[in-house]
């Protein structure tokens, strides 16, 4: 009993019996139940229209359950008053599937804009961005425009922009759908550094050459809004070494 | 834990630079001068008031109208006489026939006083309330005398300016309502321009309030702009209608002027304008955005 209750406060995402309906329709998402553990690394997996998408958006609190309980940090995200969210989602870095870059901001301007949201002074944010757009190998292009992007790289903006804060926890949706391999093997190996310094990683991917890629990392399959779990490993996941 | 006042120098990057799209400045500059001018006409009208209280408060005329210009000036200096002893009259003087000439010119023509004009006898009472003792003193002394209290022939003028007061401030303060409903139409097209952004601010983490105060930065800038615009249009035509004012020549309406104080009152109607427009753009935004999550 102990053990359990441990388990439940060392969680640093815990979903219980959570439902997500939009409108009138059917569940989006019915009966979700999993924790996640702190430092670790997962892959959320599924057919197109399954629901990974309506997952992550519960995550990154852009949504509210229809039901059921999410716990975030520790705390009750579904009953929380909104004007206490924001300091939440601080603590999450996010690759938007569709990257949701700002149109009339300069790829640096948009990679700066969780650290101006926080505050940081602007000497520090001119060196860590700029290293960061050197890593994701747009050294050169930091002063354009998303639509004069391609793809790819405005996927490495979006990509550069969730993990300039390092935060505590990392939500990508389809990361590297947009890059060739070899660029994603770059990124992958960014989200493991990442992940090495403690921040929880979920990408949620149709591509399992990806998956096979980062051996230590669990994986959650979605199936029709439903999460496969025959194990209850996401339900009770193992701890994991510090 | 929320950091209310985040987003220093790098605010204006957030949002796309230049004013808010629309009409807004104009229509705030429109309304600025039809304010700084509805205004200006009432404090104009006040100090023309007062003027006009001040030279007509304990003012009262004596006539004495009667054909026979012998009994005409005897009742005339008896009435005078009686004026000067009662209490709380502060001066009493007889019109001269010579000025009662000169006044009569422009309508009678030269040689007027052929017609048997009036006596007149001015008196300054230094209390209104000793008007109805003069009325009976000069009545017992002077039959074919009337006692005209000034303030009581211009009540009428009086009214009006003092509706026309009112009017004006009627008239300032449907314009600060129409500003206020203008500003609110325009922070709620820049919100829905900008929803993506918003959404995205959102979600990385930015307060309501630093949001709030991005458009309520870019608002307050509008209307500054704005209200300068109107207010130099404004302050020009007054000034070219105050010239007009000084070449009518006449007192009454020369007293239709702005004092200093009065200018300064107008400055304060754009000052004014870009507050309430900032207030209205803050409170528009930050309802907007307690409906998102
Ligand atoms: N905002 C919304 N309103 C209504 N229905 C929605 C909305 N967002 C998603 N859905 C529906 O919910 C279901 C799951 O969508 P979701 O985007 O979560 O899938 P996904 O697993 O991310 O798919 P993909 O792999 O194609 O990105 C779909 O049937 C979709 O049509
Ligand atoms: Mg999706």
């Amino acid at each position: 009993m102990k053990g359990v209750e441990a388990r439940a406060v060392a969680s640093i995402v815990k979903f219980e019996n959570v439902g997500l309906r939009y409108g009138m329709g059917a569940e989006t998402l019915s009966d979700i139940s999993f924790s996640l553990a702190p430092g670790a690394f997962y892959f959320l997996t599924g057919a197109s229209g399954a629901g990974k998408t309506s997952l992550l958006k519960l995550l990154y609190l852009a949504q509210r359950p229809s039901r059921g309980l999410i716990r975030l940090f520790d705390e009750d995200v579904v009953t929380m008053p909104r004007e206490r969210l924001p300091a939440l989602r601080r603590r999450i870095g996010v690759v938007f599937q569709d990257f949701r870059l700002v149109p009339h901001l300069s790829a640096f301007d948009n990679v700066a804009l969780p650290l101006r949201v926080a505050g940081v002074d602007e000497g520090e944010i001119a060196e860590r961005v700029g290293e960061m757009i050197a890593w994701v190998g747009l050294a050169g292009r930091a002063s354009a425009r998303p639509a004069t992007l391609s793809g790819g790289e405005q996927q490495r903006v979006a990509i550069a922009r969730a993990v300039i804060g390092q935060p505590e926890m990392l939500v990508a949706d389809e990361p590297t759908g947009n890059v060739d391999p070899e660029m994603a093997t770059r990124l992958l190996h960014l989200f493991d550094a990442l992940n090495k310094f403690g921040t929880t990683v979920v990408v949620a991917t149709h591509d399992m050459h990806l998956v096979s890629r980062v051996p230590n990392a669990s994986i959650m399959r979605l199936e029709r809004g439903r999460l496969d779990d025959p194990t209850g490993a996401l339900r009770y996941p193992p701890r994991v070494p510090a | 834990m929320t950091l209310p006042f985040a987003f220093t120098a790098a605010d204006r990057r957030l949002l796309p630079e230049g004013r808010a799209a629309g009409p807004m400045p104009w229509v705030i500059a429109i309304m600025v001068f039809l304010t700084v001018l509805a205004a200006a006409a009432g404090l104009a009208l006040a100090s023309s008031a007062r003027a006009l209280g001040d030279q007509i408060a304990g003012r009262v005329t004596i006539q004495i109208v009667e054909a026979d210009r012998v009994a005409r000036d005897q009742q005339a200096e008896a009435a005078a006489r009686t004026a000067r002893a009662l209490p709380d009259v502060r001066d009493v003087t007889r019109v001269s026939d010579a000025e009662i000439a000169q006044l009569l010119e422009p309508w009678l023509g030269p040689g007027g006083l052929e017609l048997p004009a009036p006596a007149l006898v001015d008196v300054d009472l230094a209390v209104p309330a000793a008007l109805p003792r003069l009325k009976t003193a000069v009545a017992r002394v002077a039959p074919s005398a009337r006692v005209d209290a000034h303030a009581q022939a211009l009540a009428p003028l009086r009214d009006l300016v003092g509706a026309l007061r009112w009017l004006a401030g009627l008239l300032v303060l449907l314009m600060g309502v129409a500003t206020a409903a203008c500003v609110v139409l325009a922070a709620r097209a820049a919100l829905n321009t900008h929803r993506e952004t918003i959404d995205v601010l959102h979600l990385l983490g930015a307060t309501d309030i630093q949001i709030a105060r991005l458009f309520q930065r870019r608002i307050a800038l509008d209307a500054l702009f704005g209200g300068g615009l109107g207010f130099a249009a404004g302050a020009l035509v007054l000034i070219l209608l105050a010239g007009r004012i000084g070449a009518v020549g006449s007192e009454l309406v020369g007293s239709v002027r702005l004092e200093p104080a009065g200018w300064l009152a107008l400055v304060a109607v754009p000052m004014a304008g870009a507050l309430l427009a900032t207030a209205a753009a803050r409170l528009t935004v930050e309802r907007a955005l307690r409906r998102s999550l």
